[in-house]
């Protein structure tokens, strides 16, 4: 009966990004494919948020990516359980390579909402934050509440990583809001932002 | 280039090219023809040699590591160019540059009847993905290859592999 009643309380996964969001700064976001590109879009559309738009299973690898590559500058990647699942592998790599300005947080359902609401292997019992500790990962934690939601932003902003937290988000749809879904546009907008003209003009 | 070169060394040629083309990440996932070019990527600092779990994560982490302003470039076998197809739609829909390095597994006198599946279709699993391939199988090919490879990765914004073949790498016996 206990379970049941922490289903009831899970939290309303707009509430969580809006919150994770707030007052981002400099933080450079990507967001997974999806509900939580939606929910990145629904909390304000921004040239530093990337959101995918396929390449299931490799939102937490661009995000790698991008902490390497921008050390002074904080990366989260927010992405969806059935999106995590399929990239495991990438926690491990993460854990290895250890990017202190990187977190991962899983919007976690416990379905495939995108696709019909069907469970995930987090509704039978599989524990993300339990993998992420076991690659190394800091702090990995399972979040049920707004309370611990805000002390996660203060974390994503501030503490050395790589840090994971699975937020528990109800399986509900919200409204549809869409970001920009041209990828080269999405790259462009992302890289000028970043590195200003000079992002044109690489060799 | 001086006419004595040792094109034999290969590996090291490779690994300078990559420092004078300006990559800065490389992800890897081990082969046995890839042994030395490995060695020298972890050794060397200004490198951020990323391990992976699967060839497929090495596509993401380049797509964030030009996002963030950087090159990456993959070190994988030919069976692991496979694990990468669907990741490779990203770097097709947002003009993203890679280069990999793939050694070949299932061409010039393979031993293993399960590598040929994969290696006969590497090439044309790559070109479907929208990758632009050449393929080296003469030591002394491997570094103006794998210099046009990388213009075309990071000057046309697209993914670009060299495969180099078991002719040039040496068939695995499974004598040893
Ligand atoms: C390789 C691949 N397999 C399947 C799909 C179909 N698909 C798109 S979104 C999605 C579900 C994503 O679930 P999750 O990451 O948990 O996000 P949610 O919508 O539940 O927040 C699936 C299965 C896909 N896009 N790519
Ligand atoms: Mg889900």
């Amino acid at each position: 009966m206990a379970a049941d009643r922490s289903r009831d309380e899970r939290l309303p996964r707009r509430a969580v990004v809006q919150a994770l969001l707030a007052g981002r700064g400099e933080l450079l976001v990507v967001a997974g494919l999806g509900a939580p590109a939606w929910d990145a879009a629904a909390a304000g559309d921004h040239p530093l948020t990337f959101p995918l738009w396929g390449g299931m299973g490799g939102a937490a690898m661009v995000g790698l990516g991008l902490a390497l590559a921008q050390p002074s500058r904080r990366v989260l990647v927010l992405t969806g359980d059935g999106e995590m699942l399929m990239g495991l592998g990438a926690l491990a790599t993460i854990g290895v390579a250890r990017p202190a300005n990187l977190a991962v947080v899983v919007l976690d359902n416990e379905r495939y909402g995108e696709t019909g609401m069907q469970e995930t292997h987090t509704a039978a019992g599989v524990d993300l934050a339990a993998v992420a500790a076991a690659c190394g990962l800091r702090e990995a934690a399972t979040v049920r509440t707004m309370a611990e939601v805000g002390r996660l932003r203060e974390r994503v902003h501030a503490d050395a990583g790589p840090l994971f937290a699975a937020v528990k988000v109800a399986p509900g749809k919200p409204p549809l809001v869409l970001p920009p879904r041209d990828g080269a546009h999405l790259k462009n907008r992302f890289r000028e932002a970043l590195l200003g003209t000079q992002a044109y003009c690489q060799t | 280039m001086p006419m004595n070169e040792n094109h034999k060394d290969w590996p090291r040629a490779l690994y300078d090219l990559l420092g004078r083309e300006g990559i800065r990440q490389v992800g890897v996932v081990p082969d046995a023809g890839h042994m030395e070019l490995i060695r020298l990527c972890e050794r060397d600092a200004a490198l951020r040699t990323v391990r992976l779990t699967t060839e497929e994560e090495g596509v993401a982490l380049a797509l964030g590591a030009w996002l963030g302003g950087e090159k990456c470039a993959l070190l994988m076998q030919s069976s692991g160019a496979g694990n990468c197809v669907n990741m490779l739609s990203m770097l097709a829909a947002c003009q993203a540059p890679v280069a990999m390095l793939v050694t070949m597994r299932g061409d010039h006198g393979e031993f293993n009847p399960w590598q040929m599946p994969m290696g006969k279709a590497v090439e044309p699993v790559l070109e479907a993905m929208g990758v632009a391939v050449s393929r080296a199988d003469r030591a002394e090919d491997v570094v103006p290859l794998a210099e046009g490879t990388l213009r075309i990765a990071f000057n046309t914004l697209r993914p670009a592999a060299l495969l180099l073949g078991q002719r040039l790498l040496g068939a695995k016996t499974f004598k040893e």
